[in-house]
């Protein structure tokens, strides 16, 4: 089917709100061509899970598209139109499954060399939408606050050198009960500014008790049973020998009802939203760091949130030559100091991640190593490139760089 | 911000920039003398005695965490045993799809292939292995490929009619080597070892084709199962195995022409930066510990041609499409522009070039080495060594 031959009744298998939305902006996706309509519609099939960040982001794009002149639009669309598709592609049913098609679609592009050219209208298009938003005002600054270094006694890694580049970097930090007082500071700023799915406190192991009910928390700890479930549907997709592009449409499919887990109102968003990062997000079954940082990544891309407290913890040890052939079951112990390599990076992609939102001039982010008296931070108020020696308290770089 | 093609070739080029002015001042490598003829040393070779051994890291490795400022901690061995005796390509560009595979076999056949990286397909185009084969007639062998297990059994040999079957080179994939000498289990039992697509972890193609019979080659290189296992054992990583295997061949049959491909660090893709970083210091060692190897075998010594390169890079910290260094999914400059090096007689020691060049002429450079046509490649001789 073309988009030009779409009804609103072609929507009617989407959720509830999801085909509300696209019954009503059917006479704009008329006009748009193949290439494109499938990454939108993938948004638009979400909508009902969608946080409430991402659904205003999404009614604007669409508004945004029917306000572009014909001019606009073509100078917009016709890149996309002018790509290469071949026919197998436009037999896929893109309506009920955009991200068969887009999974296709990237395929193509690469085989036939196109992905440049998809790249730059993409780019082109984000761009333009981006460009005619007003500027948005946020209740607070944002604020992410990163913990590292869970069980590492000694280190020898040079910690935060991408991050030091760009702000203050403190080597005399007082952090007694700073994990506490880092939960019970950032939770005053939820309780000042209580925005659905505004705060963030996501953890690497199972932190439930610490946890600030204002708080959206998440951690890898209390999704164990669902790792378990998903990786046997995994093991299981594998020996059938379907091959990648099944069993890729068998993960998108799985919902949070699957693994027992409650799928509507605010939690079924929140469910949904665990389910794709475990299901979409390479090495977050397996080791705690990858899902700390691609579930801080994706929190922060889709939730927008202005405050987040990330700790990482050990995650499991990568398995020997010996181990691996060996036929015994025995569980793995944790590699603190690998993991602590790996919250470093992962704290730089968050702060990265943090600076490609709304407001990124005025935020703050503070990134500490537990109970090792180092810490970085980045905020207006921290000139690139510095470093002090002088004591200084946890809280205190808390309250100077997030306090409301 | 839109990145044109120009923006593009910007980037890359800064890219070529950075590791020249780091080779400089770390090392003090200088830049390859402009109409200066290769060393005759190269030349005076006689082609039959000639050898070449070619390793690729289908991983990807980008120069943040190798010929980078801070990666320069990584990789002491390329970085102060092998690149004064080597000649430097800043700036090699990879115009095809980076998937390893299909990158691996574009390497392979100087051109750039188009198939579905996931496919259990052999490339199109003719490979080196086919062209040095008939150009040269040699036995089969002389020429042998030790990769990943499973995509890559097909590497050997193309479904070009003028070459494939008769030409094509023994194809050794370590893991399933292994498995086939544990004691046997069910595929589940060893599905850890056998899980070494990291890009996509979830899947493993079905190993269908030309990869020779495990028993068959555990005969061929003189190894009792049970002295493999034991080895394995000790070892640490899956690219230990690939280069203890290679070794074997070296010893067994003095391929003239190998081909390895290393790829514990595309472990990347599950996000532990750690493990990425271990990979590529391992990857490291094990190229140092391949050309020492060389030069202690007489066969090989003061004969043999060795190349380095990863198949390509991976993703910029600045790609908002990426994820970093976890994939190689943006198709952005960083994860296009790499390197290689290159050592062996005649080879001009300690030198850099940073004009811009292909992945594809590793081909041709080696047909012009040895003294086979190669006219299916898409590359060009790279005049600097041959």
């Amino acid at each position: 089917m073309r988009p030009s031959e779409l009804k609103p009744e072609h929507f009617n298998r989407y959720p509830l709100e999801a085909g509300e939305l696209a019954r009503s902006y059917v006479p704009i996706f008329r006009q748009l061509p193949l290439a494109f309509i499938p990454l939108l519609l993938r948004e638009v099939i979400s909508y009902d899970w969608q946080f409430p960040v991402e659904k205003a982001e999404l009614q604007a794009q669409l508004r945004y598209l029917g306000t572009l002149s014909a001019a606009q639009r073509s100078q917009l669309m016709t890149p996309f139109a002018n790509l290469q598709l071949p026919k197998a592609l436009k037999d896929i049913d893109w309506v009920n499954s955009p991200e068969v098609f887009n999974t296709q679609l990237s395929a193509v592009l690469w085989t036939t060399t196109q992905i440049g050219q998809f790249t730059a209208a993409s780019e082109n298009y984000i761009k333009g939408f981006y460009t005619s938003k007003a500027p948005v005002s946020l209740p607070l600054p944002r604020f992410t606050l990163v913990s590292v270094g869970r069980g590492v006694s000694e280190n020898r890694y040079p910690l935060f050198r991408k991050l030091r580049r760009q702000g203050t970097y403190y080597t005399q930090v007082k952090t007694e009960n700073g994990v506490r007082l880092a939960v019970d500071a950032l939770g005053a700023r939820s309780e000042t500014c209580p925005i659905p799915f505004g705060h963030w406190y996501i953890s690497g192991a199972d932190e439930d008790a610490l946890a600030n009910s204002r708080m959206t928390y998440v951690s890898y700890g209390a999704l164990s049973q669902v790792r378990a479930a998903l990786l046997e549907k995994m093991t299981q997709a594998i020996q059938s020998g379907r091959g990648l592009e099944a069993l890729h449409a068998e993960l998108l499919k799985l919902q949070p009802g699957d693994f027992g887990l409650a799928h509507s109102g605010d939690q079924g968003i929140l469910n949904h939203f665990k389910v794709n990062v475990l299901t979409q997000g390479s090495g977050t079954q397996i080791f705690s760091t990858s899902f700390v940082e691609w579930t801080a990544r994706e929190a922060m891309r889709r939730a927008q949130p202005i405050t987040m407290f990330v700790r990482f913890a050990p995650r499991r040890r990568s398995a020997s030559m010996d181990e691996m052939i060996s036929e015994s079951s025995q569980e793995m112990g944790v590699d603190p100091q690998g993991s602590l390599i790996d919250a470093d990076m992962g704290s730089y992609y968050i702060w990265l991640n943090q600076c490609r939102l709304p407001g990124a001039n005025a935020s703050s982010f503070l990134v500490w190593f537990e109970e090792h008296g180092i810490a970085c931070c980045v905020s207006p108020l921290h000139k690139p490139g510095t470093e002090s020696d002088q004591p200084v308290d946890l809280a205190q770089l808390i309250r100077s760089a997030g306090s409301p | 911000m839109r990145v044109t093609r120009a923006g593009a070739d910007k980037i890359s080029s800064r890219i070529s920039l950075s590791r020249r002015d780091l080779l400089r001042a770390v090392i003090g490598a200088s830049l390859y003398p402009c109409f200066s003829p290769v060393a005759k040393a190269a030349n005076r070779i006689h082609p039959h005695s000639r050898k070449a051994v070619v390793i690729t890291f289908g991983g990807g490795a980008r120069d943040d965490e190798t010929f980078g400022p801070d990666g320069l901690e990584n990789i002491p061995h390329l970085l102060n045993d092998l690149m004064p005796q080597a000649t430097f390509f800043t700036r090699v560009v990879n115009e095809g799809i980076l998937g390893h595979y299909v990158a691996t076999a574009s390497i392979a056949c100087g051109a750039y292939e188009k198939f579905n990286n996931f496919a259990a397909v052999p490339p199109e185009s003719p490979t080196v292995f086919e062209y040095f084969r008939k150009g040269l007639a040699r036995q089969s062998a002389d020429t042998w490929v030790v990769a990943p297990s499973n995509g890559f059994n097909l590497i050997g040999q193309s479904s070009n009619s003028l070459y494939g079957p008769g030409y094509g080179a023994g194809v050794i994939l370590p893991k399933r080597l292994l498995r086939a000498a544990l004691p046997s289990g069910s595929a589940r039992e060893y599905g850890n070892l056998l899980r070494d697509n990291y890009e996509t972890p979830l899947y493993a193609p079905s190993i269908v084709g030309n990869d020779i019979d495990p028993h068959v080659l555990a005969e061929m290189l003189k190894l009792t199962f049970a002295e493999f296992v034991q080895h394995a054992r000790t070892l640490t990583s899956p690219d230990e195995l690939s280069v203890y295997l290679a070794r074997r061949l070296m010893q067994q049959f003095s391929p003239s022409l190998l081909w390895l491909t290393l790829h514990d660090m595309d472990i990347a893709h599950t996000g532990a930066f750690s493990l990425y970083l271990d990979g590529i210091q391992r990857t490291d060692r094990l190229c140092a510990e391949v050309w020492h190897a060389i030069q202690s075998d007489p066969e090989y010594a003061n004969k043999t041609t060795m190349f380095i390169l990863p198949d390509f890079g991976r993703d910029g910290d600045a790609a908002p499409g990426g994820n970093g260094f976890q994939h190689h999914r943006s198709g952005d400059a960083v994860s296009r522009t790499t390197w290689m090096m290159v050592l062996g007689p005649g080879i001009r020691e300690n030198v850099y070039v940073s004009r811009p060049v292909k992945s594809t002429d590793l081909v041709p450079t080696l047909g012009k080495l040895f003294g086979f046509p190669t006219p299916y490649a898409q590359g060009n001789v790279l005049n600097e060594i041959a």
